[in-house]
């Protein structure tokens, strides 16, 4: 009998440093799953980000790179142009992408790099110990928000697909979230379809994630996914705001 | 090959492709622009990458990128753009990828001003970005020997593993010169099977590749940072380059002095010389590594009264002289960063006060 489940070839044995109940691995398995189901694993290239996934080449048995805080579009960027058949994603956090990278992001995808983005908006710088993010919501209470979230002083929080989408060049962005067994069904199809079109050499893409991080939240995990389901998930909606069939 | 005449900046370009250099990322910036626009055009004519990043932050990383993955690859920018580029310069040192920054300087803090300076030296040679890290830093005075100094800026980088700088100031860039451009370099990158992240599948060994900077352990930290000193100490032990220039005889003052600024310095020696007045130069052609003991052996020498340094900076390299000469004899200082450089007379006044 065949096995029915088991580890991806393209995760490592390594124990992860994540909190009980954070998304960060759920999304780690995914990207794995899409790596071994598109047998590319001899040609990718990761690139970590600065934020708690720092580590995540440590569970990955690809090759991969270590960015400075939210450069890694513009580090894919030298590797996809100089190296077009390598298949490369950048890892994201919102702190990463949103916040002090969002000239790389923007104008990478702008560029219509043909590289893939992750995008862990998990609404708080987690690594530094949760304080307020671009993508933080509305009177939601941070290390540095202590009051809550005041728009009328900080502004709303980025909608960064809906921002990537506004560009004309012709990409595939898509949000989907991690909380729930179905949405994590939806999130894998929408990885794999952004690497698909990078495998093609179609676009530059980006599946954004909702995600979780019950330790700066303050809240229990089952909480947690709660929050994002009822306080997220209504501001940052699911499902794909553009992909090259459009144009 | 028979000689061209060429533009600094377009020279430079064309160095680098002859380097085998076929991967160029840049921002434009005055007064280096040139560079970006010739190869604009001839990137595509030898089938190599010509990108213009979004800014210069993004062109360091884009260069991070491309080196981490093994290829030869450049950019060129000036003062305020390699400012940017210094975050990504500390990344790229400590993960130990070659590379070559060109800065063509213009005058500063600031915006400055777009005319030539080497107001930049300490941020080439003592850091300008984070933490313990040397560019080996190259500053040629002519463009034929701009040309030579970018060509192998690249076999340099790949020696040791850390990215070159060539520092030339506005005039390098802007001046045209007759050239003749060396064969094209043969040799292909080596050793990088064992670190380049070219994809599992482009290599022998079943090892995957890591590229990264951080080292949360202090042990492992310190380790690194004494491999990465270790190289520079091979670098001043092996990469030391300078000129002198009428130094064989006796001299009075023995002037030290790089870049456009030497070629005034050689005029005004040799008008001195026709007054009956000997001054010796010495030429860093390398900046770091530092000729320090060439200059401490020179200034030893008897009838040498005091050591000048001249530069298009408020004093900057003259620290290293001073910590080259400990002592010797007095040192002094004489330059200009407003983008005049400095004419021979205005250098010989100088030392005709010294003399004094
Ligand atoms: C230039 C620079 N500025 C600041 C930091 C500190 N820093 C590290 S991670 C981080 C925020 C990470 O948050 P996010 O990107 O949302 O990732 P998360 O940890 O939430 O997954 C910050 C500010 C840094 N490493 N580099
Ligand atoms: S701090 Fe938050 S994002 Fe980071 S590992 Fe813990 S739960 Fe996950
Ligand atoms: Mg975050």
């Amino acid at each position: 009998m065949g096995k029915i489940f088991q580890k991806p070839e393209a995760l490592s044995d390594t124990i992860t440093h994540y909190c009980p109940g954070c998304t960060h691995g759920v999304a780690h398995r995914l990207i794995a799953e899409v790596i071994d189901e598109l047998g590319i694993h001899g040609r990718t290239v990761g690139i970590a980000p600065v934020g708690c996934a720092v580590l995540m080449y440590n569970y990955f048995t690809c090759d991969f790179q270590e960015a400075a805080h939210g450069r890694a579009p513009a580090m894919a960027t030298g590797i996809k142009r100089v190296r077009p058949d390598l298949m490369v994603f950048t890892y994201q956090g919102d702190g990463d992408l949103a916040s002090i990278g969002l000239s790389e992001i923007v104008h990478a995808a702008n560029r219509g790099e043909k590289f893939t983005t992750i995008f862990i908006n998990n609404a708080v710088y987690g690594m530094t110990g949760g304080q307020m993010a671009p993508t933080t919501m509305p009177d939601q209470r941070t290390t540095t928000s202590p009051f809550g979230r005041k728009p009328s002083e900080v502004g709303m929080p980025i909608r960064m697909a809906e921002l990537l989408a506004s560009l004309e060049t012709p990409g595939y962005i898509v949000r989907q979230t991690l909380v729930k067994p179905k949405y994590v069904t939806r999130a894998k199809k929408a990885i794999k379809k952004a690497f698909m079109y990078q495998m093609e050499n179609r676009c530059f893409s980006m599946v954004e994630l909702l995600s979780t991080c019950p330790t700066n939240w303050g809240m229990t995990p089952v909480a947690a996914t709660k929050w994002v389901e009822e306080k997220m998930m209504p501001y940052y909606r699911l499902g794909e705001f553009k992909t090259p069939e459009d144009d | 090959m028979s000689k061209v005449l060429m533009k600094g900046n377009e020279a430079i370009g064309e160095a680098a492709i002859r380097a085998g250099s076929l991967n160029y990322f840049a921002y434009p910036i005055t007064p280096q622009s040139e560079v970006a626009e010739y190869l604009s055009r001839r990137m595509p004519e030898v089938g190599g990458v010509f990108l213009q990043g979004e800014s210069e932050v993004a062109v360091s990383y884009m260069i991070f990128g491309a080196a981490a993955c093994g290829e030869r690859v450049f950019t060129t920018s000036s003062s305020p753009g390699i400012s940017l580029m210094s975050e990504g310069i500390s990344y790229i040192t400590a993960a130990e990828c070659p590379a070559v920054f060109v800065n063509i300087m213009r005058g500063g803090p600031g915006l400055g001003g777009i005319l030539p300076s080497q107001a930049d030296y300490f941020q080439a040679t003592k850091g300008g970005g984070h933490g313990d890290y040397r560019l080996l830093v190259m500053a040629p005075a002519s463009v034929q020997e701009a040309v030579e100094m970018v060509m192998q800026a690249f076999v340099l980088a790949e020696k040791y593993l850390n990215p070159v700088m060539i520092l030339g100031d506005g005039l390098i860039g802007q001046m045209m010169e007759p050239v003749e451009f060396p064969e094209h370099l043969k040799v292909e990158p080596s050793n990088k099977d064992g670190w380049a992240t070219s994809g599992m599948d482009t290599r022998k060994s079943s090892h995957r590749n890591l590229v990264k900077t951080l080292y949360l352990d202090p042990g492992e930290l310190n380790a690194h940072n004494l491999k990465l000193k270790a190289k520079y100490e091979r670098m001043q032990r092996e990469e030391i380059r300078y000129e002198t220039y009428n130094l064989n005889g006796d001299y009075e003052i023995l002037i030290v002095s790089y870049g456009t600024m030497s070629r005034v310095c050689r005029t005004a020696i040799d008008n001195l010389k026709e007054s009956g007045l000997e001054v010796g130069m010495i030429r860093p052609q390398h900046l770091f590594p530092f000729p320090g003991q060439a200059i401490n052996d020179a200034a030893a020498k008897k009838g040498c009264r005091a050591v000048l340094s001249v530069e298009m900076s408020m004093g900057q390299m003259v620290e290293d002289v001073e910590r080259s000469v400990i002592g010797k004899c007095p040192v002094h200082w004489y330059g200009k960063c407003g983008g005049e450089v400095p004419t021979p007379e205005e250098v010989m006044g100088e030392i005709r006060k010294i003399i004094e």
